[in-house]
């Protein structure tokens, strides 16, 4: 009953912060020096055409009323159309985010595995050359710019060596497959197309790799922290004089009780992989909302800007509720109230 | 009325000496945070790698061997020369030297971080403390608007702010900035709720100090520390992220020499000029790295939770 409220109350609070969200953003897009429909518009065109697009997109009227017009239509789940493409902004995320969703919970997957047993080894050696060495390779993780590690790997992997491809979400000179759910990997899996799923997968690997290396340094530097504060505890030490041994309280215990702290990063995880994927996808060419946001901002296309920072608010809102939740589940102190 | 002498006499001695024992805890707290420093090698090395970085980023239009190469100069007899003795890092698709751009451009990363994140922590440490002293409604607002601006990752934001006033290195470090304060509210209200409850704090208030000088005056220099820490875990980020606007297009524009708007002109002539991206991104890194040795260490030096 008293998850029910807690859950019922968070949800609320969403409303005012994406209220609040869609207001700045709004205000942002709207005090363009620049002439987007002028822009839009084209070269060529007449005062009374970019005068006919500007009512056509509803921006002869003043601030507050398109505001208000934008707010009613967000309502009906409509954010709008690009003033580029005139494709409407739910529908081309549609189609974007998926990718991108793809891209991001692919890195996280090896964030962890390549994270968690870092930590672990780190605090077991604490100290000794595996401890000094996996923190000098997480201190440089997050050090590194990963747009120019990604282009460095580009210039290696795919241009010199040809092991795999330069860019894209798939072999641009094929036929690509059909779409089911919009995840690539799921819906070649369900046509039963190896070939198809191997090529995916291929285009993954170097973009999902580059965006994990921040994850893997945060995901080591908590575990290790955990995992080191454990090991000292007086139940730990208890397990000990027991007899109990030592890679049975490490694996059996210690790394049970260790993981929830790990929970409890993935909702930052989540914000700061859907960050980078912004400059990750526009050196992949991965046609996911990242790539788009940066062609639409360019564009001074600014219906686009605000569809996807109001959809990565709502998502990252969401995650951050799960985690708090499952952070719950996985440690029975924790109550809601 | 009459009698203004001081309560407590000043004790003997020359005003240094006067000040070293009002200051004693202070000044021994700071030895013991300078004994551990000193004593995390991995800092030690990120104070001298920055120490160096800052040094080259003042001096560096001095020795570096072609300067108006970052104010707008063009060789077309030079383009694209591979990297030799003659021109350290190669050149650009304008003839330029990428040595000198690439360290010429340490100067616009440092001083745009040290202002991204000045602007950040005035405005972040002015409206968290101001939220957790007064609490109550004010709180609530302010606190709910951090949260807002928390709840998207901060590029997006910058992006459509910089795309909206136009590309340009001023309008990255004012998007960033504005983008980055949220951290520092979060951080320091929660800290001054806990200080408001304490003794020193309310002594002020029982001898009639105003909440302005009780939270700059007494409440900020207590927590000043936590935020120097993150600062400098930030610093690097914060140089990142600014290379990251550079390289999508919306922050520093030609001929301004910076990293990350040079790795995305280098992108454009990959894989045969090679020597484009990749000499400004490694310097980059090895300035963002410096930076993380040095947060790392100094969280160790005041966060004793994190040295275990």
């Amino acid at each position: 009953m008293r998850l029910r409220y807690y859950v019922l109350r968070r949800v609320l609070l969403f409303i005012p912060v994406l209220i609040g969200l869609s207001i700045v953003t709004f205000v942002i897009s709207h005090i363009v020096p620049g002439d987007p429909v002028g822009l839009a518009a084209g070269p060529g065109s007449t005062p009374d055409q970019i005068e006919a697009l500007r009512r056509q997109f509803g921006m002869d009227q003043p601030l507050p009323i398109q505001y208000l017009r934008y707010m009613a239509n967000l309502l009906h789940g409509d954010l709008g159309a690009s003033i580029m493409s005139r494709h409407t902004v739910t529908g081309d995320l549609r189609v974007f985010f998926p990718n991108t969703l793809e891209l991001v919970i692919v890195s996280m997957v090896i964030a962890v595995c390549i994270g968690i047993p870092l930590g672990v080894v780190s605090a077991v050696w604490r100290d000794r050359w595996p401890d000094q060495l996996s923190r000098v390779f997480a201190l440089g993780s997050i050090s590194v710019p990963s747009f120019w590690l990604a282009i460095v790997l580009q210039i290696l992997l795919a241009m010199s060596l040809h092991l795999l491809p330069v860019g894209g979400i798939y072999d641009a000179r094929a036929t690509q497959p059909v779409t089911h759910t919009g995840f690539l990997l799921i819906d070649t899996l369900i046509d039963g197309d190896p070939h198809a799923f191997l090529v995916t997968v291929e285009h993954l690997i170097l973009p999902a790799v580059t965006l994990a290396l921040g994850p893997i340094a945060f995901i080591m530097r908590i575990l290790r922290a955990d995992v080191l504060e454990t090991l000292n505890s007086d139940w730990v030490k208890m397990l000990r004089a027991n007899g109990v041994p030592e890679r049975v309280i490490l694996f059996k215990y210690v790394l049970k009780h260790s993981l929830i702290a790990t929970v409890s990063v993935i909702g930052f995880i989540i914000g700061y992989s859907l960050g980078g994927s912004v400059v990750i996808e526009t050196v992949f060419d991965w046609p996911g909302v990242g790539l788009y946001a940066v062609n639409s901002a360019l564009a001074l296309d600014f219906q686009p800007v605000m569809g996807v920072t109001l959809m990565i608010g709502l998502i990252f809102l969401v995650v951050n509720l799960l985690t708090d939740l499952t952070y719950g589940v996985l440690d029975p102190r924790i109550r809601f109230g | 009325m009459a009698d203004t002498s001081p309560i407590i006499q000043a004790p003997p001695g020359g005003f240094l000496r006067r000040w070293q024992e009002e200051h004693a805890s202070r000044i021994e707290e700071s030895r013991r945070a300078a004994y551990r420093f000193v004593q995390n090698r991995l800092s030690l090395l990120g104070l001298i790698f920055i120490a160096l970085l800052v040094v080259v980023a003042i001096t560096g239009r001095w020795w570096v061997p072609a300067p108006q190469d970052a104010t707008g100069a063009i060789h077309a007899s030079d383009r694209f020369i591979a990297p030799g003795l003659s021109h350290l890092f190669g050149t650009d698709e304008l003839g330029r030297d990428i040595f000198s751009r690439v360290v010429l451009a340490t100067q616009t990363a440092l001083l745009s971080g040290v202002i991204i994140l000045l602007v950040a922590i005035g405005i972040g440490v002015t409206l968290g403390s101001v939220a957790g002293y007064f609490g109550g409604w004010i709180d609530e607002v302010l606190m709910r608007l951090t949260d807002m601006m928390l709840a998207i990752p901060g590029i997006f934001l910058a992006l459509a702010i910089t795309a909206a006033l136009g590309p340009g290195i001023i309008h990255a470090i004012m998007a960033l900035s504005v983008t980055w304060w949220p951290g520092y509210a979060r951080l320091v209200e929660g800290q001054v709720k806990a200080a408001r409850e304490q003794d020193y704090v309310e002594a002020c208030r029982a001898i009639g100090a105003r909440p302005g000088r009780i939270i700059f005056s007494h409440i900020i220099p207590n927590l000043i520390s936590s935020v120097i820490v993150k600062a400098s875990m930030d610093f690097g980020f914060a140089i990142l992220s600014l290379a990251a606007l550079g390289f999508i297009g919306v922050g520093a524009q030609p001929p301004t020499p910076e990293w990350g708007e040079m790795i995305s002109f280098g992108r454009q002539y990959l894989p045969q000029y090679w020597w484009y991206s990749t000499f400004p991104g490694l310097a980059m890194f090895i300035a963002v790295f410096g930076f993380n040795m040095l947060g790392d260490g100094l969280r160790d030096v005041f966060d004793p939770k994190s040295r275990l």
